[in-house]
């Protein structure tokens, strides 16, 4: 099974594979979601979504099943 | 007139640029809308040395050009075209120093299409604390740009800026990227085709109809049928795009800043921990929404009172200094009421956007929408629908104007749509009367009484459709949503004090001239038709009465008077007319003319039936007394009885009976179509759930 951000547990960090997902919003993407960029997991609201997070320097709250599509793997 | 220059303000959303755009215009500044879409477009005056002015225009935040909301989509409209009288002779990108590399991505695009651009870095004032160091000459080179470093809350740079802005002539024109690296083969075919054209602006013309919705090309000087890629092989390209965008933004902040970890102080994640706690965070978010209650509800009493007061006063005044007659009617008894009907929501529309604001400035709202957004997307609603669904509680009106923070358009219009059914303060008036009437007062248990309970129930009720009548909405309405759950978590700030000021005058000022034209008309529509009748039974009111009540004091004849000309008025004709149809709820007409005349306002209802009973104050006791008495014609029992007091209870809860906030929500959707549908519905549901609480209950 790949690992992507909903798998992340509160305070880990990850690193963003590739990006390969159509259905990743642009708008993500242009907020630095982007292959090579760390991404940590800063808190989550009850039953993990969404899913606040930083990725390269921005904090952003995402929905689960968006990030169930970013692949990442966790240093 | 000397030629202003015209200057487009630009940036990510939470970059201060409303703070630049205030210090910049100060208090010369408008705000209206953008032509048939409800965004909102400010605009203002900067005086700049020598008699020069600017024209900033104020565009909506957005992250980048490739435009995913309606708000969005206007900066890249005007952007694209030439003619539009708007076109800036120079951009003013604003950025905040903590995410310059994000920022710096919209910089960029606007770079590449050619237009004079001036890079603003804001908040400054932070570097220190997050142990920045910025080489300004440096970044200047690279980005091929002027920079003027701002601190919007302690008031500097702004001069600076103001002299960049003057000499705008001198700021070079050239691209940051080359859009030829996208796609090699692809961009040169394109360049061909058409060769005067800026590659990066074909490219955007192109891309929009991935984007968030189809540009009218007509009004652009290029038209590429110029075909083009699969949508999948366009998105492809988009994320090339914002790739190379980063390695060239990587490049010039490695040789122009340097951040010292360890110099990097900050409360955010401090904050953060107990703000968006699992527990904490709901605690402190319902305590917050229970002080804006409380707010609302309460403190904004005062000034009502008074204003309520102070325009009574006004037209008693009017009214005795002027010589009697029709037209001093209109004046005192439609105009001025009318008009008072208008300022008397100002304290509480006030206070709900002093909260919002400053809940918007702090950065704290967008932690609201992280905690409620799973609870309420059940719904089809959206986590910041919240605020204006608690707001509604104390009145719909300030409740629907703070829909506006809500970026997605068929959330936002589904907030819109049942905030309406949250119990208003308008409605607490009526249901204190009826349940009193109609509901024992007896106790349940040790604390609570069957009133009260009631009472709470139908503040359940309310909510309870509301939500209810969003998830059936978000069944219903297909709206294309393209708009994605991304929000951004913006550092903590303590609010400046004058962007608040600014945009509670604002909101209040959209109000007043926006739904307030409509309350006044309407206000003296139902004062016409409660001042005139259609035969001389009303015209002969006065000789009638004082004939058949001769042996009454002046004052009962007076009371007898206003109930009898009620009676005989278009009005009272009206609520005649609509007996058959709600006498199935267990109402007669006088009832139906209270429904009738709390369109205007529901609190209306009360008065109404004080005038109709000839109860001269509106005393609660005296009037409770008298509707007790009346007694229904057809039964022999009492009109207000345990059945008939429900079904009046019922209809209430669900009507929609405020023109206040059909007028609102006209202005924030922009059409009739809306308050219609909403109207209709409202009152559809209201007259069946009390249809049928009546024929059951009776």
């Amino acid at each position: 099974m790949k690992t992507t951000i909903a798998h992340l547990k509160r305070g880990q960090r990850a690193l963003i594979k590739e990006i390969t997902s159509d259905s990743i919003p642009l708008k993500l993407l242009e907020m630095g979601c982007l292959p090579g960029n760390e991404v940590e997991l800063l808190q989550t609201a009850p039953f993990k979504c969404p899913m606040y997070l930083t990725i390269n320097g921005s904090h952003l709250a995402i929905r689960k099943e968006i990030a169930a599509q970013i692949e990442v793997q966790i240093i | 007139m000397a030629k202003q220059i015209k200057v487009s303000l630009i940036g990510n959303p939470n970059t201060g640029k409303t703070s630049v755009f205030n210090l910049l215009t100060g208090l010369n500044q408008q705000v209206g809308n953008y032509p048939g879409i409800t965004v909102e477009k400010k605009e203002g005056i900067c005086k700049l040395s020598r008699g020069v002015k600017a024209h900033i225009l104020d565009l909506p935040g957005t992250y980048s050009l490739n435009a995913s909301s309606l708000d969005e989509n206007v900066v890249i409209e005007l952007l694209l075209n030439k003619k539009d009288k708007d076109f800036p002779d120079v951009a003013v990108v604003v950025s905040d120093v903590e995410n310059l590399k994000r920022n710096l991505l919209l910089f960029t695009q606007i770079k590449d299409l050619e237009i004079p651009t001036i890079l603003v870095i804001n908040m400054a004032d932070r570097m220190n604390r997050k142990g920045i160091t910025l080489n300004i000459e440096v970044l200047e080179k690279e980005l091929n740009t002027k920079i003027a470093l701002v601190s919007a809350r302690k008031k500097e740079g702004i001069d600076e800026l103001k002299k960049l802005i003057e000499s705008y002539a001198l700021l070079p024109k050239t691209p940051c990227v080359n859009a030829l690296t996208f796609a090699p083969d692809y961009f040169e075919s394109l360049q061909k085709t058409f060769p005067n054209e800026s590659l990066y602006k074909l490219w955007l013309v192109i891309t929009q109809d991935v984007n968030f919705r189809k540009i009218d090309k007509q009004n652009l000087d290029i038209t590429p049928d110029f075909k083009i890629k699969s949508e999948n092989e366009l998105k492809r390209l988009q994320q090339k795009e914002t790739i190379k965008r980063y390695q060239f933004i990587n490049n010039v902040l490695k040789q122009g800043l340097v951040v010292d970890e360890k110099a990097a102080t900050g409360t955010r994640a401090k904050l953060d921990r107990v703000l968006t706690h699992k527990f904490w965070g709901y605690f402190i978010f319902f305590g917050i929404l229970l002080l804006i209650f409380q707010a609302i509800y309460d403190w904004s009493s005062y000034p009502m009172d008074m204003i309520d007061e102070g325009f009574a006063w006004l037209s008693e005044v009017t009214k005795s200094m002027l010589p009697a007659g029709p037209f001093v009617d209109l004046i005192t008894e439609g105009i001025i009421p009318g008009l008072g009907g208008i300022v008397i929501f100002i304290p509480q529309i006030a206070f709900l956007f002093l909260f919002i604001s400053i809940l918007e400035e702090s950065g704290y709202m967008s932690r609201v929408v992280f905690l409620m957004d799973r609870v309420m997307r059940r719904f089809g609603l959206s986590g910041k629908s919240v605020v204006p669904l608690v707001s509604g509680t104390a009145c719909a009106i300030p409740a629907v104007m703070a829909t506006r923070n809500i970026e997605n358009w068929k959330e936002r219009l589904i907030t819109i749509l049942v905030v309406p059914f949250t119990t208003c303060a308008a409605r607490l008036p009526v249901y204190l009367i009826i349940i009193t009437l109609v509901i024992p007062d007896e106790k349940v248990g040790w604390v609570f009484s069957y009133q009260s309970l009631t009472l709470m129930f139908l503040y359940f009720l309310g909510f309870g459709t509301a939500v209810g009548s969003a998830w059936m909405l978000n069944k219903i309405l297909k709206i294309k949503n393209k708009s994605y759950f991304v929000i951004e978590m913006p550092g903590y700030k303590v609010p400046l004090f004058k962007n608040v000021a600014i945009n509670v005058v604002e909101k209040t000022k959209a109000f007043i001239f926006g739904a307030g034209k409509i309350i006044l008309a309407i206000s003296i529509i139902l004062w016409v038709l409660a001042s005139f009748g259609p035969n001389d039974k009303f015209n002969n009111a006065e000789e009638n009465i004082t004939q058949e009540y001769a042996d009454l004091s002046q004052e009962e004849q007076d009371h007898k008077l206003a109930s009898y000309k009620l009676e005989h008025s278009f009005i009272g004709y009206a609520g005649k007319a609509i007996e058959p149809i709600v006498a199935p709820l267990g109402y007669d007409w006088k009832i139906g003319i209270g429904i009738i005349s709390s369109f205007a306002a529901r609190e209306v209802f009360v008065g109404t039936l004080a005038t109709i009973y000839s109860v001269g104050s509106d005393e609660e006791e005296t009037i409770k007394n008298r509707m007790a008495a009346e007694i229904n014609p057809k039964t022999g029992g009492p009109l207000f009885n345990f059945a008939s007091g429900i079904s009046l209870l019922l209809f209430y809860a669900f009507a929609m009976q405020c023109m206040s906030t059909l007028a609102i929500v006209k202005r924030e959707t922009n059409s009739w179509k809306w308050p219609m549908a909403q109207l209709v519905f409202m009152s559809v549901l209201a007259y069946t759930i009390a249809l049928i609480a009546y024929q059951v209950l009776k």
